[in-house]
Formats: structure tokens, C-alpha cells, sequence
């Protein structure tokens, strides 16, 4: 496969011999993907149509063409944190791991709640960024959980949703008006439920694992009281709630009793959370150490299920870059959060190559459903809509290093780790913004 | 030509028959229109050069306001005045409550003064009621909490009238803070008594719950909710409701609420623009608005006056030695 250029202007492309995955149409079948001024001509199996002029043709040899990967909660950085992380290194980062669109959290210096910073990133990220970057803005001003921001004006502007990113809502007064407002405006409140008091000084989840390494614990109830709290307000407003990632079975439980008494909800999942459990800190690493923590075994067999039949909605990376200033420090000391784009899709494909989900299942989940939860014309790969694609050897081994990580910070809690998955090209509005030989 | 409840028991006015006036819900449609009658005369005899009458020559009125007001208060003093009565303001400032005295103990003190009227305006929903149990006088509800403020609703309806002519099938659309808003009650339960068609359009937050079940219709965009209206009522927003509690900012507001030309423009041609007072240019009603050529807010001003005068004639028949006197 020849390298291709970052900045090449699009010229048609015809996917051929592709194991085309469409979980919107329900299509998992052999055929032709051609690829038009950004926008996708023809996909499926059946009659092929006139090949266009000029075309670049790619023979797939029966590997997979996947709508890109659609990640709901990654931090970058930028502004304020640019050793971390910067829209150009992310978009590196996304692009090797088959992420397309990146939706950006607003816990930056300075925090994105005014019209003039969603601007900001916007603009940034398209003269920065080799994939589609859209920012979330804070829920409210300054992340502080008192007042709410202009989400009228901030969506105009270009907001996909509104949260406080690492913060919980603790009044819920103002998680309430919040949703109401939003109602008005049809826009997303996406939630991350741990109650702080709960988590207190907590660093890992509470149980055998933390007392044997004289860690202080973080209860589950810290997630499930405050979930079942936001979907009692979610129900008395009408709002539309999506809890950011949940971490336990219990939590699974109450998503889906709401669900089924036709609540408005939806809840995510970060990959790591599929793979790994609370075992897996070890020997005190810090890589590991995420809010929501590791669970425990049965809790990762949990999120496993909801995936697999539904009940969760998106599988999110939770891209955290954190540099050794926050990481070397004891476990206790040290911040939360992973990098993730670049092993999203690898960590998830394990599901399948486990046969614990159906591919359609987890394809949905990183792509056609959190499309259609932000509103999007992405995550299908339909005609007329957006050519973000994906050419992925599903079977390809590889193993995770540091160094070949692209993201500007290294933590990653995979490192050494063996996959079976790599994304061969990741093409963006009918651009390749990424190809393996390049790597 | 001015009526006398006294003497022409058998005009309609006379069809008024409450001791107090608390709030339109208990008002009949035959007896608001009785006022709005009465208010209509009013109107003719405040823009004479002698404006006085003698209905309550005698008569002791107190306008006892637990809440500032500018408009209601010196609109209730002038109404007595112009009738003939004694008046009396007391505010907040300047009373016994600021020493902890209890709203009970105020209104005892006060009928043992033997006042005919109380008007009262006080910041909790149902303290008016409360008081009018404990005195021997007629009360009227010049504003209380977010429950009613029926002689805004009066006047509005005046200023209404004599623009439209009637209210059958009239499209009066009531905007902004309706859960906070004592005047929005008053106007949804008389308009809907006449009617009219009334529609509320605010953003969720500022929309009580269960508001349809008073016979409204519920809109939380201008655009939809002001189609085909005849009447744009905007209500004012207090600054402490901007700060992200109820809604993000002022600047968000005005672009999505505030009444500017182009909103304007989704309701008639004709329509007309009405505010209650105080107004926050900027905020929920652009300047140009407010002082163009649709806009009845100087109007209102004028028929809250009237519209007092009305109330106060009214009520003054069935003040208990006139009652011996009939």
C-alpha cells in the first residue's frame, strides 16, 4: 500500500473486494465502496456501478471496511495542556486507530464555556487536525456546577453536547434545570456519575485488590446512587441524558430498566473497561489508575454483555493524556485517565474475537450509534453520507508499543500488550489521513 | 356620564358582589366585563380637567405594600384620590414588620385604625388571602407572590379591548417567566374567562409545571409560538433569574426570547405589543419595540389608573354602613 500524502486532494477512490460493515443498514457483506468528492457514491454488495475517472482503486482482498470510529470523550490538551497533547498529535493519534471524529472535553485551561473558545477549537482543530474534531462544552461555567452555560448560543456555534467532563453535578437542582433547558434545544447532557464525597480520597475500586495494596477504595455506590439519581431527573424533565462511561453490573442494570420504561437515556463505556480489570494495577501502576476505576471481573463481564445485546450504548477510548509530571508519582498521588485512541478499536475487537459480541454490535457502539446520539450524518456508510472510512485487517496481530504510539504522552495500559485488529487506512471525508505503511 | 353604584343599583356594575377583590379565579365573565365597563368611564373622567369624584369621600384608604412597587402603588393612590378617599401608603421600609412584627399583627393593628380599604401587595403567594380573613375591610390583592395580581390582568385586558374590541378568538401570547410571574395567573385566567386563545412561550425553566392544564397553550420557541398572535405580552425577567440558574446569561436570553423587530415579525402585522412594567431594555424586549409603534405599554399605564378606579367604585357598594344606607 503506497503512502499517501496528509493533504492530498481527494480524488475518487474505489474500495473493492471489501467486507463492507454497515450495523445502520444492517449490511455485513462482500462489495464495492466507491468514494466521491468526500461524500460516498456506492456501497454493497450487487452491480457494481461505473468506476469513476481517475480513480485510485484499492483492492481490499476481503478485509473489512468499517465506518470510522466516532469517540465521545477524549481530552486533548489544547489549550493549556499542549505538552500532553495537541489537536495535530490527537489527530495523529485518532487517525492511526481508525478514529474519524473526536469529540472533544471541555476540562482545558481556559474550560470551554463561552461561544468565542467552541470557535476557538473548531477553527484550531481544522487548520491542526487530520480528522473531524468536535468539541462538547461545559455544562457549567468554569465546571464549578452552579450555572448553567449558554448552550443555545454554544450549539449554534458548533457544541455537539454539554458536560463537565472529569465533574460530577453534586446539586441536583442545577443538573435539573440543566436538563430542562436543554431540553428546549434538543441538546445532549452527557454526565459522568460518581458522586465525589463517595470517592472521597478513593484511588481504585474498593474491595480485595485495594486492601491488599493499602489503596483506599472507590464503592460502586459512588457511580450507581448518583446514575439512579440522573435518571430520576432525566425522567422528571425529558431531557436527554447519556451517562459519559459506567463501570459496574449494577449500573448496567439501572440503564437498562430505564431504557425499558422508554427514558430518553444512553451511557457509554471506555475500552479499557472491556479488557482489563481492577487485577491488572499490579504492582502499583499508575497507567491504571482511571475514574471510573477497574472493576472487578464481573463487573468487565457486564459492560462485555451490555455491548454485545445493546444495553450500552458507545464504546468511548476516555483519551487521557497525562505526562510523567502527573503520572510518576506513588499510585495514590498520581492523576487519573489513559490514552486510548490508538488502542480503541483493537481493545473493543477483542469482544469479537472472543465471540462474546457480533461485529455489527461493537461497530455500532464505536460509530453508527454515538453518530446518531450526537446527531451526525457519519457512521454509516451509506450513500450520500460523509466517506469516513475504515480499512481494517481484522485478523492482523500486532502488539502495543510506547514508541509507536503516536499521541504526544505515552500512558498507555496496554503497552506490551498483544491484538488482533489494525487498522490498515483511515480515510476522512474521502482523504486518507492514515495508512499502516506509513507507520 | 358617569355611573353611581350607589344610586343605579340596577346598572351592571352592580353585578359585582365580592367584599375583596383577591384575584380573577372566582370572577365571573359577566362581572369583569362589569368592571372593564366601569373602567371605561374611569378613563373618561381621569382625562377631564376635574378628575374628581366623591364615591369614596370619607373613606379610608391604606396601600399597604410589603414589596416595592412604583407603578401599582402610585396608580392605586391616584384611583383613590380621584374618588374621594383618604389614602394612605405604607411600605415596608417604614413599617413595624421590619421589627419582626408578624403579617397578622400588622393587619390587626392597622384594622384597629378602621381603614375601608386595604390594599396590599406582599412577596408570599396567599398572604393577601390570609390578611382578608383577618380584617373587617374590603382588601384587594394588589400583587401577591406568584399567585395573581388581578387588577394588572384588568388593565390589560382594557388596553386589550379597546384596541381589539372583544376577545373571541384573539391570540394573546404571554412570553418569558411565567413560573415566577403573578401576572401571567391573573392574565391566563381572565383571558381564558373571555375567550380568548392564550398561548406561553418561555424556555422550560421558566415554565411551571402542569401550566397546560390551565387551558394554555405551551410554546418554548418565538417563532412557533408567536404565529398568527394579536397580542404579545412580554413579562419581566429579575436579574437574579439570568445568572445560569433559570438561564444561561442576559445575551442568551435576549437571542432567543427577547422581543426585537424580527421576532416581532412572526406574530399579525397588527399585532400589539403590551409589558407590565418595569422593563429591562435589552433583556426581554428591545428598545425599538417597546417604544414603536405597536407597543401599548404607555397605554397600559394609563388604564391602570382607570382600571383601579373601577375596582375601588365597585367594591365601595358593598362597604358595610353604605350597605345599611341602601
Amino acid at each position: 500500500m503506497s503512502a499517501v500524502s496528509l493533504r492530498s486532494e481527494p480524488r475518487p477512490l474505489v474500495l473493492s473486494n471489501a467486507r463492507i460493515v454497515d450495523p445502520g443498514r444492517k449490511i455485513d457483506a462482500f462489495g464495492t465502496a466507491i468514494v466521491i468528492d468526500g461524500r460516498i457514491a456506492h456501497a454493497g454488495p450487487g452491480p457494481t456501478p461505473a468506476l469513476p475517472e481517475g480513480a485510485e482503486i484499492v483492492d481490499c482482498r476481503g478485509r473489512a471496511v468499517l465506518p470510522g470510529l466516532i469517540d465521545m470523550r477524549v481530552f486533548v490538551g489544547e489549550p493549556g495542556a499542549e505538552h500532553r497533547e495537541t489537536f495535530a498529535s490527537a489527530g495523529q493519534a485518532a487517525a492511526a486507530g481508525g478514529v474519524t471524529t473526536i469529540v472533544t472535553m471541555p476540562d482545558t485551561d481556559p474550560v470551554i464555556d463561552d461561544v468565542a473558545l467552541v470557535d476557538f477549537i473548531a477553527r484550531r482543530a481544522r487548520d491542526t487536525a487530520s480528522v473531524n474534531v468536535l468539541p462538547m462544552a461545559a455544562l457549567t461555567k468554569g465546571l464549578k456546577g452552579r450555572e448553567m452555560t449558554e448552550f443555545g448560543l454554544l450549539k449554534a456555534a458548533g457544541a455537539v453536547g454539554f458536560t463537565d467532563g472529569r465533574h460530577s453535578i453534586t446539586n441536583a437542582l442545577v443538573l435539573r434545570r440543566a436538563l430542562t433547558y436543554a431540553r428546549d434545544f434538543g441538546a445532549l447532557i452527557m454526565h459522568h456519575p460518581a458522586d465525589p464525597d463517595l470517592v472521597g480520597s478513593g484511588v481504585m475500586n474498593e474491595g480485595e485488590t485495594a486492601t491488599r495494596l493499602g489503596l483506599p477504595g472507590i464503592p460502586r455506590e459512588a457511580e450507581i446512587i448518583m446514575l439512579e439519581r440522573d435518571i430520576r431527573i432525566a425522567a422528571l424533565t425529558g431531557g436527554r441524558y447519556h451517562a459519559a462511561q459506567i463501570s459496574c453490573a449494577e449500573s448496567l442494570a439501572v440503564i437498562r430498566r430505564a431504557k425499558a420504561s422508554g427514558l430518553n437515556v444512553s451511557c457509554g463505556v471506555s475500552a479499557t473497561h472491556l479488557a482489563l480489570n481492577e487485577r491488572d494495577v499490579g504492582p502499583y501502576r499508575t497507567f491504571y489508575r482511571l475514574s471510573p476505576p477497574l472493576r472487578s471481573e464481573d463487573d468487565r463481564r457486564a459492560m462485555v454483555e451490555g455491548v454485545a445485546d445493546g444495553s450500552i450504548d458507545v464504546i468511548v477510548s476516555s483519551h487521557d493524556p497525562q505526562d510523567v509530571d502527573t503520572k510518576r508519582h506513588p499510585f495514590a498521588e498520581a492523576a487519573d485517565g489513559a490514552v486510548g485512541l490508538e488502542t480503541l478499536l483493537a481493545a473493543a475487537l477483542r469482544l469479537v474475537h472472543n465471540g462474546e459480541a457480533e461485529l455489527a454490535a461493537v461497530v455500532n457502539a464505536l460509530s453508527t450509534r454515538p453518530a446518531a446520539l450526537l446527531g451526525l450524518e457519519a457512521g454509516r456508510i451509506a450513500p450520500g453520507a460523509p466517506a469516513d472510512l475504515i480499512l481494517v485487517d481484522l485478523g492482523m496481530p500486532w502488539i502495543c508499543t510506547t514508541e509507536a504510539l503516536h499521541s504526544r504522552s505515552k500512558n498507555t495500559p496496554f503497552e506490551g500488550s498483544r491484538f488482533e485488529g489494525r487498522v490498515l487506512r483511515t480515510i476522512v471525508a474521502g482523504r486518507t489521513v492514515y495508512s499502516f505503511a506509513d507507520a | 356620564m358617569t355611573r353611581n353604584l350607589l344610586t343605579d343599583a340596577d346598572q351592571p356594575a352592580a353585578v359585582f358582589t365580592h367584599r375583596h377583590l383577591l384575584g380573577i379565579e372566582g370572577l365571573t365573565p359577566p362581572e369583569i366585563v362589569a368592571l372593564l365597563d366601569l373602567a371605561e368611564e374611569a378613563v373618561d373622567v381621569s382625562r377631564q380637567v376635574e378628575k374628581k369624584k366623591s364615591v369614596l369621600r370619607g373613606r379610608t384608604q391604606i396601600n399597604l405594600f410589603f414589596e416595592a412597587s412604583t407603578r401599582t402603588q402610585s396608580s392605586f393612590e391616584l384611583a383613590g384620590k380621584r374618588l374621594g378617599a383618604d389614602v394612605m401608603n405604607m411600605s415596608v421600609g417604614s413599617s413595624s414588620v421590619k421589627k419582626g412584627e408578624t403579617l397578622i399583627d400588622t393587619a390587626m393593628t392597622l384594622n384597629a385604625m378602621n381603614p375601608d380599604i386595604l390594599v396590599v401587595r406582599h412577596h408570599a403567594a396567599g398572604a393577601v388571602h390570609l390578611l382578608a380573613q383577618k380584617v373587617g375591610c374590603s382588601v384587594i390583592n394588589a400583587g401577591d407572590g406568584a399567585h395573581e395580581h388581578p387588577t394588572q390582568a384588568l388593565l390589560d385586558a382594557l388596553t386589550i379591548r379597546r384596541h381589539k374590541g372583544g376577545f373571541g378568538e384573539l391570540v394573546v401570547a404571554i412570553c418569558g417567566d411565567i413560573l415566577h410571574s403573578r401576572v401571567a395567573r391573573s392574565n391566563i385566567l381572565l383571558l381564558n374567562a373571555l375567550g380568548a386563545r392564550v398561548r406561553c412561550i418561555g424556555p422550560s425553566t421558566l415554565l411551571p409545571k402542569a401550566l397546560d392544564r390551565l387551558g394554555v397553550e405551551i410554546f418554548t420557541d418565538m417563532k412557533a409560538g408567536l404565529a398568527d398572535a394579536d397580542i404579545v405580552m412580554m413579562l419581566r425577567l429579575q436579574r437574579e433569574r439570568m445568572d445560569g440558574s433559570f438561564v444561561p446569561s442576559v445575551r442568551e436570553y435576549f437571542h432567543f426570547f427577547g422581543l426585537d423587530q424580527e421576532k416581532l415579525g412572526y406574530a399579525k402585522p397588527d399585532a400589539l405589543v403590551m409589558h407590565p412594567g418595569p422593563m429591562n431594555r435589552g433583556v426581554e424586549i428591545d428598545s425599538a419595540v417597546a417604544d414603536g409603534a405597536q407597543s401599548l405599554i404607555r397605554e397600559q399605564v394609563e388604564m391602570g389608573v382607570a382600571v383601579r378606579m373601577a375596582v375601588l367604585e365597585a367594591l365601595a357598594s358593598h362597604l358595610p354602613d353604605q350597605a345599611n344606607f341602601a
